[in-house]
C-alpha cells in the first residue's frame, strides 16, 4: 500500500500539515512514537479523558513522555566536555500524541516583520550564522490567520503596539487577567513599557465545540482536562474526522527511505517491536528540532547543516517577593506579555556597544508566577523550618516573576547529533545536544535583567533576584547548564542556498524535494517569541504548496492537485 | 487486592522510613507533619506500585470528585509495555535483564531505599533529633531522594497514598486539583 503522505510526529506541526493534506483529499498516516492520551481510543474524532490536575503525574512521573530511561537525550556544553556530561531528561518536549502542544500553556504570538530579516536589518554577529529567512511575514500572514482560526486563539486587537499587521481580528477576546499580572502590567506601564494580553490558544469562550478555559491553573506542562487548549486537539480531531487519516501511536519511525533522489516512505518499529516499511508519495517530518535531525541522521543523511544551529531561548527570569497573595495557581499561567525588549532603544544599543557587539535583542517577557506546590516544597530545606516556609510561601503565593524569552543566535557549534554510546530502548543512538549561550545572549541578559527587576520593584517587591536558564556559572555550583526552555529551533534550517541550508522556503529538502520538514527545525533565527504559531503556519504553508491549495479551505487559489 | 501497610518495605524498614520522613517534615501547630499525612505510605506505595493492578504509577482523570465530576483519580492508568519496562526498571532495578540494561545496569529505588534505610540503622527512631539530622546528612544521595519523594507525599494528590485528607494542601494554603469547577474570572483577577 502506498499512501499519499506519511507524517512523522503528531504535534502542532504534524497536525497542521495533516489538516491541510486531508482537507485537500490526501490519505495520510501519522506516526507518533509516544502514547495516545489525547484522543478517545474508541473514536479518534473525540478527545480522551486522561488529563488531570495532578502534579505528580505530569511533573514528576513522565506521563507525557519521553521517559528518560526509555528515550534519554544526552547533553554537553561543548566538544571539550567529551561525549556528554548528562544522560537523561534534556529539554523534554512531550513524546505523546499532540506533542509539545499538549503541555504548552498556549502562548501563540506571531513573529514581527523584522524577525524574518535580521541579517539585512541589523547585520551579522561574529561567530553566529545570522541570516534572513527565505520568506517574509507577508508570505506567512494568511497561514498565521488560518492557524489562529483553526486552533482558536484569544487576544486583544490593537493591544500590542509592536505587533505585526494582521488581516483580521483574533477569533476570541482575551480571558481573565491573572491577579499578579494586573499589578505587573500596571507597574510596567508606569515605567513606559507596553504590556498586552498574551495571544493564547486557550478558549476564552466556547469555541468549535470545546468549552471555555476555567482557569484551573494547571496549564503549563499539563494536558487540559476539559480540552479548552486548542492546540493540537482541534486540528487532530478534524484530521481524523475526514476519514482519510490513520494515527499510529507508540510507533517509532527509524528511517526515511529514499530512492532516485526522492523520499519513498519510512521504516518504522511498531508496537509489537517488529520493523516494517510503508511507502508514501510524500514524507513530512514533524518530530521537533531534536528528533527531526536525529531521524535524518539515523537515515544516513549527511548534509553538514543537519543538526547545526540549535537554538533555545536564553531565559532571563526576574523574581520578586511580595506581601500580598498573588494566587498564581489561578489562571492560564501567563496572561500578559510585553515586547519592548525585542525592539531596540538607545540604552540597548549602548549596551551592545559596551559589550563589543553590533546589536543585541531581548525577547518577549512573560508575566507569570509559580503555581505548583511540590515544586515549591523542593526549594525549601527540610527540617523544622520547612512547614513554616510552606505556610509563608515566599516562593509561590508571595512571588511574581517576569521571564524573558531572549533571542538565541544560531551558533554552528550548538547542535544536535547522535550520541556515540547511549541508546534508546529500541537500540537506536539517541540525540545528543551540544549547547552553550554566546556573548550576545549573555550581554542581552545582563542588560535586560535589571530592567525586569525594576518592574518588580515598581510593583512593590520586598526582594528581587535574577537567574538565567541555562545557568552560566554552573561549574562547581548548583546551576544547571541545561536549558529549561522547551522552545527548540533551527537544526534543519531553511534557505535558498543548498550549501548553507537543508530545506527550501517551503520546508522541502533541497536533496529530496518530496521530503518536507514541518516543525521548528527549519527556523533560521529564533526571534524572541515562542515558536508554536509560526511552526504551525509554516507547516500548513508547506503542506498547502505540496497539495496545491491556498491558505484557507475555500481559498480561490488553485486547487489543482499536483502530480505526486 | 493488596491492603494494609507496609506494602513493599519490611515492618522494621517502614518504621525507620516513617521516622526519617517525620524528621524531614515535622509536625507543627499549622502542619500535621509527614507521619500524620502518610508520607511513608506514599513512598512505600511507590516502591510497591506493581503490587496493584493497574500499577499505582499514574492516577486517573479527568477529575477527583473533590470539586465536582466523577471520582476518577483513584482509577489508575494502565501502562503500555514500554511504560511498564521503564517503571519496573526504575523501581526494581535492571536485575541483570538485557532488556533493562541497554545503557548499562540500573540500581532501582527499592534497593536504594533498602540500603539507605539500613545505613540509617534499625534504631534510628530512638536517636536524638540532632543525631537523626547527622545520619541523614551523612548520606546525601539517599537524603535527597527521600526529601524529593517526601515532598510528593506531603503535597501530591491523596490518591497516591500521602497528603491524607488533603491535610498537606490545607497547611500550605493550596487548593489542589480544582476541575471541573475551576476558578471564576473574579477569583482569578481580584485579590
Amino acid at each position: 500500500m502506498t499512501v499519499d503522505a506519511v507524517v512523522v510526529g503528531s504535534g502542532p506541526g504534524g497536525s497542521a500539515a495533516a489538516d491541510v493534506l486531508t482537507a485537500a483529499g490526501w490519505t495520510v498516516v501519522i506516526f507518533e512514537k509516544g502514547r495516545d492520551h489525547l484522543l478517545d481510543p474508541d473514536d479518534h474524532t473525540r478527545p480522551a479523558s486522561d488529563f488531570s490536575n495532578d502534579e505528580i503525574k505530569f511533573l514528576h512521573r513522565h506521563f507525557l513522555g519521553p521517559d528518560p530511561f526509555l528515550e534519554p537525550h544526552t547533553f554537553r556544553t561543548c566538544e571539550e566536555d567529551g561525549d556528554h556530561i548528562h544522560v537523561g531528561s534534556v529539554n523534554a518536549i512531550p513524546s505523546t500524541v499532540g506533542g509539545g502542544g499538549v503541555h504548552a500553556d498556549g502562548k501563540v504570538p506571531r513573529f514581527r516583520e523584522e524577525d524574518f530579516a535580521l541579517a539585512s536589518t541589523l547585520g551579522p554577529q561574529e561567530g553566529a550564522a545570522v541570516a534572513d529567512w527565505p520568506l517574509g511575514y507577508e508570505d506567512l500572514e494568511p497561514f498565521y490567520a488560518r492557524a489562529e482560526e483553526s486552533i482558536g486563539v484569544a487576544g486583544l486587537d490593537g493591544s500590542n503596539p509592536f505587533a505585526a499587521k494582521r488581516s483580521g481580528p483574533f477569533p476570541m477576546p482575551p480571558g481573565a487577567d491573572m491577579y499578579g499580572a494586573t499589578l505587573s502590567v500596571a507597574a510596567a506601564e508606569r515605567l513606559g513599557y507596553h504590556p498586552y494580553p498574551a495571544p493564547t490558544a486557550a478558549n476564552s469562550v466556547p469555541y468549535q465545540g470545546r468549552p471555555a478555559c476555567n482557569n484551573c491553573g494547571f496549564c503549563a506542562f499539563f494536558g487540559c482536562p476539559i480540552h479548552a487548549k486548542g492546540d493540537p486537539v482541534a486540528l487532530l480531531t478534524r484530521v481524523m474526522a475526514t476519514g482519510r487519516a490513520e494515527l499510529r501511536a507508540e510507533t517509532f519511525v527509524s528511517k526515511v527511505l529514499t530512492s532516485s533522489g526522492r523520499a519513498s516512505g519510512v521504516e518504522y518499529v511498531g508496537q509489537d517491536g517488529k520493523t516494517r516499511t510503508m511507502s508514501s508519495r510524500h514524507v513530512f517530518l514533524a518530530g521537533g528540532a531534536v528528533e527531526t535531525p536525529r531521524l535524518l541522521l539515523l537515515s544516513g543523511m549527511t548534509h553538514p547543516m543537519i543538526g547545526r544551529h540549535l537554538m533555545f531561548h536564553f531565559q532571563t527570569i526576574a523574581a520578586g517577593g511580595f506581601e500580598i497573595d498573588m494566587h498564581p495557581d489561578r489562571g492560564r499561567s501567563v496572561t500578559h506579555l510585553h515586547d519592548d525588549h525585542i525592539v531596540g532603544d538607545e540604552e540597548s544599543r549602548q549596551a551592545a556597544r559596551e559589550a563589543g557587539l553590533p546589536w543585541l535583542r531581548g525577547g518577549t517577557v512573560e508575566h507569570t508566577g509559580q503555581a505548583h506546590v511540590i515544586m515549591e516544597a523542593r526549594h525549601y530545606g527540610w527540617g523544622s523550618a520547612h512547614p513554616q516556609a510552606m505556610r509563608d510561601s515566599p516562593l509561590r503565593r508571595h512571588l511574581w516573576a517576569l521571564c524573558m524569552q531572549g533571542e538565541d543566535l544560531p551558533y554552528p557549534g550548538n547542535r544536535v547529533d547522535l550520541d556515540p554510546r547511549v541508546r534508546d530502548v529500541r537500540g537506536f543512538p539517541v540525540a545528543r545536544l551540544t549547547y552553550r549561550p554566546g556573548p550576545h545572549e549573555l550581554a542581552a541578559s545582563a542588560h535586560f535583567g535589571p530592567r525586569l527587576e525594576g518592574i518588580l520593584r515598581q510593583m512593590g517587591a520586598q526582594w528581587t533576584s535574577v537567574a538565567t536558564s541555562p545557568g552560566v556559572d554552573y561549574r562547581g555550583s548548583s546551576q544547571s547548564p541545561i536549558p529549561d526552555s522547551h522552545h527548540v529551533m533551527g537544526t534543519v534550517r531553511m534557505g535558498r542556498d543548498p550549501a548553507t541550508s537543508v530545506v527550501d522556503a517551503y520546508g522541502a529538502m533541497h536533496e529530496f524535494p518530496n521530503l518536507v520538514v514541518a516543525d521548528s527545525s527549519v527556523f533560521v533565527t529564533s526571534t524572541g517569541y515562542g515558536p508554536t504559531l509560526t511552526l504551525v503556519a509554516l507547516a500548513a504553508r508547506a503542506a498547502a504548496r505540496v497539495a496545491g491549495v491556498g491558505a484557507q479551505p475555500d481559498d480561490v487559489f488553485t486547487r489543482e492537485t499536483k502530480a505526486h | 487486592m493488596v491492603t494494609g501497610v507496609p506494602i513493599f518495605l519490611t515492618d522494621s524498614e517502614y518504621r525507620v522510613l516513617r521516622c526519617a520522613c517525620d524528621r524531614m517534615f515535622p509536625a507543627t501547630a499549622h502542619n500535621p507533619g509527614a507521619d500524620a499525612l502518610g508520607v511513608a505510605d506514599y513512598i512505600d506505595g511507590l516502591l510497591g506500585a506493581f503490587h496493584f493492578d493497574p500499577p499505582r504509577i499514574w492516577a486517573g482523570g479527568p477529575y477527583s470528585g473533590r470539586h465536582g465530576g466523577a471520582d476518577r483519580f483513584a482509577t489508575f492508568h494502565r501502562l503500555g509495555p514500554l511504560d511498564e519496562l521503564a517503571w519496573r526498571t526504575r523501581l526494581e532495578g535492571s536485575c541483570g535483564m538485557p532488556e533493562r540494561e541497554f545503557n548499562g545496569p540500573v540500581v532501582g529505588y527499592q534497593e536504594r531505599y533498602r540500603s539507605g534505610l539500613a545505613r540509617l540503622g534499625e534504631h534510628f527512631p530512638e536517636a536524638s533529633w540532632e543525631e537523626k539530622r547527622l545520619r541523614l546528612e551523612a548520606d546525601p544521595d539517599f537524603c535527597e531522594m527521600v526529601f524529593h519523594h517526601g515532598c510528593e507525599g506531603m503535597y501530591g494528590a491523596p490518591e497516591y497514598g500521602g497528603n491524607r485528607n488533603c491535610g498537606g494542601w490545607e497547611a500550605a494554603g493550596y487548593t489542589g486539583d480544582v476541575q471541573p469547577r475551576g476558578w471564576s474570572d473574579s477569583e482569578v483577577s481580584l485579590p
